[in-house]
């Protein structure tokens, strides 16, 4: 493999990571809203316990996210960078008050914790919909030149179905995978009531979730031809990935095993849906290839120091090395620990 | 107005809200490992119950300082996205090993906070310890890059081109480990005066029983002389910061002195407000040969003076004012912790007269102060250059408009945020006052009851 390739293969998986950590931890910060005030329930300690300890990690991974598209491909930085000024200052907005109200209104008596949690949840659901903007703008004729300028056409983005179908998929997409995360969290925690009810949203979302992705992938014929006609090419990950999907799907749906009081095998589900993504993404991704921003800049053209890129690869391969203790202990502290899990 | 102009205000404004945050998150694990230690050393529960409610303070802090710094981050690539080409090509190490260390201090943070009641009390000092070291790793290695803007190295241009580039000869530019060590101490040191400052606020008031005397009286201490420690290094390494001006970048020691004419023997000013016309400093007291001493360690170092380069290369004239202030600051610090030491430790008095400890109070703020002035005067004096003679600050910034109506939502955002970080922990030490805690049932691990953060 080349560099470039090593290079972009490694930000589409650190784009992935967030994407799955964020739906996740955005999603729980909307159910554990939308069930504030239902009574007699522990839906919303359920999200708050996994929300509580992860949602610091999940924001490295944002950094990591667009420290990685700086440095691997600083080409593509200064293109994009000045075509997101507003959609990203926006989105950091949102995050800085979701992130500091979400905090707040854990340290905050009852009766504000509740206003705060609104805040909170519901500038989550905007932010995957907000950040997901780059991949129609970066499919071509959304960005405008003028003397040799760049800047974003926000007539086109608002007129292209793409968009629409972006957001969509975006939203969905969250609450989809969150519900499924929370569903297990709480399969996990033996807390049998929530999880009907996660398993519920999950059952529902599911559908409308797949037919946002197809939304996606039939808009994009019209918008973005070239990379359409890649993804004919890449038939076979897009396909896969939606066996996985009904894969994933139906195991919400397996008898009960003697001993559990509910249908359905969770883990499987996560694993399944999980992968179901990864694999649609690798299809993705592969079909955007060679460009970043089409059609100005590839992965060739933006691409760093040769130098400055072993530099990197080196460090990342200590880094994680020297983290996977922490990761370990992480997991064994808050996603295993019985003690933890289930404390009422 | 002009881009340059509002892009500066905007990114500096970001940078001065996050720099709070910053420092303390630097400052205050090391206070908390540090009374941890002394609780396994003295066996004292006071100092469990200072780690204990310090960390409660910091959770909530950082629920500013992480999504603050994100902004910084990314705005970084938003505003300046030419010197970002810069970056990603030649200095992207530090970023990316700042990460690392983010993740280490997330992580532990987490395991510290919420898994304290089941972790080994090894296990727990070794989480705290883990989170001070990713938290001063940040600052560190984010100070790399501040240090590659003055001192860039590792790289030439030949026509418009970046060509030659060593990476790691960038990271170890030669302003790197001075600026890196700058940065911690006075961290460090603004850490200990911000605890100090809240134990002394405890203190001021009347009728406190002599059990919480006691208690606010160690903590302040404990503040004291690690915030007295703390400020002879900033001092030290301070003088260290003002030499490396001298032989890197001359200008910005001129400016920050006042000294128009290159000189010998030339004399320190202090205080005084720079004229622009008249090109002398108005007000200042002038001490005769110091700068030259200071700057080389000899009365007959040639100074530079800022007749040296034209005029549209000089730094603001106002930093001479910041800069005055932040060395102003350390001395006075250093001052108080000696005082409230030596009345403490060697008159022996238990307690402290109130103007004292009105002098205690301010010197969290004061600190805190004089880390603004470092920063703007760092980063103002090396204007009109993002990268020290390498590229303008006007030829990185970002062409896309409307970057007023982004100041004003940015700074409202700031604001309110700095109103209710303040309001949340004020009611959550209200709701959880020292009383109910002090002498209780010595579980200091305990649930961390009504704390989720
Ligand atoms: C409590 C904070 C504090 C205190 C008391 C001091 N400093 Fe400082 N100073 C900083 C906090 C700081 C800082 C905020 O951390 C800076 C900004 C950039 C940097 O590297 O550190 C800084 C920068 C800075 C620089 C500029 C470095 C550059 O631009 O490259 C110099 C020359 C000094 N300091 C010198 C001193 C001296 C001689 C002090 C004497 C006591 C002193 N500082 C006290
Ligand atoms: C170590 C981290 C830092 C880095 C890498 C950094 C970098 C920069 C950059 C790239 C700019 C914009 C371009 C320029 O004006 O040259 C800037 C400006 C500015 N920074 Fe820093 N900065 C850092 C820390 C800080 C801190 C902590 C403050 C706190 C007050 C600060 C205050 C400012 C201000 C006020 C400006 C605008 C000033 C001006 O342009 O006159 N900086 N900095
Ligand atoms: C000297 C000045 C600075 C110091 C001392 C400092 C220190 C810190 C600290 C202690 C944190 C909290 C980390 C954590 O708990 O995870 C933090 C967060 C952060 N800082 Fe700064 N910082 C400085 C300047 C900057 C600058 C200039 C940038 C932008 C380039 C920046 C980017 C960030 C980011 C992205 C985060 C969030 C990390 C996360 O998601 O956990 N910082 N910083």
């Amino acid at each position: 493999m080349s560099d470039e390739l090593i290079a972009v293969s490694l930000l589409w998986l650190f784009v992935f990571v967030y994407a799955m950590a964020a739906s996740i931890d955005f999603g729980a910060g909307f159910w554990s809203l939308i069930y504030l005030y239902r009574k007699e329930n522990n839906m919303t300690q359920i999200a708050n316990r996994y929300l509580s300890p992860s949602w610091e990690v999940t924001n490295v991974f944002i950094v990591l996210v667009v420290i990685g598209t700086v440095s691997f491909f600083p080409g593509a930085t200064a293109v994009l960078g000045t075509v997101l000024l507003w959609p990203f200052s926006i989105g950091l907005l949102l995050l800085t008050l979701r992130s500091a109200f979400l905090v707040f209104s854990h340290a905050a008596e009852k009766k504000y914790a509740r206003a705060l949690s609104v805040i909170s949840g519901a500038t989550g659901v905007f932010l995957p919909m907000l950040l997901i903007l780059v991949l129609p703008i970066t499919y071509g004729g959304m960005i405008g030149t003028t003397d040799g300028r760049d800047q974003l056409l926000w007539g086109s983005l608002l007129s292209s179905a793409s968009t629409y179908a972006y957001l969509a998929f975006a939203g969905l997409s969250t609450l989809f995978l969150s519900s499924l995360l929370l569903a297990d969290y709480s399969h996990v925690s033996e807390d049998w009531r929530a999880y009907q009810v996660y398993r519920k949203d999950a059952i529902w979302l599911g559908p409308f979730a797949f037919l946002a992705a197809i939304f996606v992938i039939v808009t994009m014929a019209r918008d973005a031809p070239w990379m359409y006609d890649n993804l004919q090419n890449n038939k076979g990950w897009i396909l896969s990935s939606g066996v996985l999907y009904v894969l994933g799907y139906l195991a919400l749906f397996t008898p009960r095993k003697a001993g559990s009081p509910a249908a359905g095998r969770p883990r499987l589900a996560v694993v399944a849906t999980v992968f179901q993504y990864l694999l649609a993404a690798t299809g993705y991704g592969e079909a955007h290839l060679p460009y970043i921003v089409y059609p100005s800049v590839t992965i060739q053209s933006g691409f760093t120091d040769e130098s400055t890129f072993h530099a990197l690869f080196v460090s990342y391969l200590v880094g994680f090395v020297v983290l996977t203790p922490g990761f370990w202990l992480f997991w064994r502290m808050f996603m295993r620990d019985k003690k933890y899990l289930r404390q009422k | 107005m002009d881009q340059v102009v509002l892009a500066r205000s905007l990114f500096g404004t970001t940078m001065a809200f996050h720099i709070i945050f910053a420092t303390i998150g630097v400052g205050l694990p090391l206070m908390i490992l540090i009374v941890e230690v002394l609780f396994q050393f003295t066996g004292d529960s006071d100092y469990a119950l200072m780690a204990k409610r310090w960390t409660r303070g910091f959770a909530v802090l950082l629920g500013v300082a992480i999504p603050s710094g994100t902004i910084a981050g990314v705005q970084l690539s938003l505003l300046w996205p030419q010197f970002m080409k810069v970056v990603g090509k030649v200095i992207a190490l530090p970023f990316q090993i700042e990460i690392f260390a983010f993740l280490l201090e997330a992580l532990f943070m987490s395991i510290y906070v919420y898994a304290a009641d089941r972790l080994s009390r090894g296990m727990r000092i070794l989480s705290v310890v883990l989170v001070a070291f990713g938290a001063v790793m940040s600052a560190i290695l984010i100070t790399n890059v501040h240090a590659f803007e003055g001192t860039p190295t590792g790289f030439r241009i030949v026509g418009g081109e970046i060509v030659d580039i060593r990476p790691w000869k960038a990271f170890f530019n030669p302003s790197f480990a001075v600026s890196a060590g700058h940065v911690a101490v006075s961290a460090y040191m603004t850490g200990a005066f911000v605890i100090a400052s809240l134990a002394a606020f405890k203190m001021l008031r009347r009728g406190l029983s002599d059990k919480h005397y006691a208690f606010h009286r160690k903590a302040l201490m404990v503040g004291l002389v690690v915030g007295g420690l703390f400020s002879v290094l900033t001092a030290l390494n301070g003088h260290a910061s003002a030499q490396h001006l001298y032989d890197e970048q001359p200008e910005k020691l001129a400016a920050a002195e006042g000294l128009f004419v290159t000189q010998d023997h030339a004399p320190l000013t202090i205080g005084g407000f720079t004229d622009k016309e008249t090109h002398e400093v108005k007000y200042g007291i002038e001490i005769p040969w110091a700068l030259s001493f200071l700057a080389n360690n000899r009365f007959d170092t040639v100074v530079k003076g800022l007749n040296e380069w034209p005029e549209d290369e000089w730094p603001p004239l106002f930093i001479h004012t910041l800069f005055n202030a932040m060395v102003g600051v350390g001395m006075l610090l250093l001052l108080m912790s000696i005082v409230g030491f030596w009345w403490h430790r060697l008159l022996k008095k238990q307690t402290f007269p109130r103007w004292m400890v009105w002098s205690f109070f301010v010197s969290g703020p004061l600190s805190m102060l004089g880390i603004e002035f470092g920063w703007i005067f760092s980063c103002t004096g090396r204007q009109p250059w993002i990268l020290y003679r390498v590229m303008r600050t006007s030829e990185a910034v970002t062409h896309t408009g409307n970057l007023g109506t982004l100041f004003l939502l940015f700074t409202g955002v700031y604001l309110l945020l700095a109103i209710s970080v303040v309001v949340v922990l004020r009611a959550y030490f209200k709701r959880h006052p020292l009383g109910d805690e002090l002498g209780g049932s010595g579980d200091v691990n305990g649930e961390e009851e009504g704390l989720h953060v």
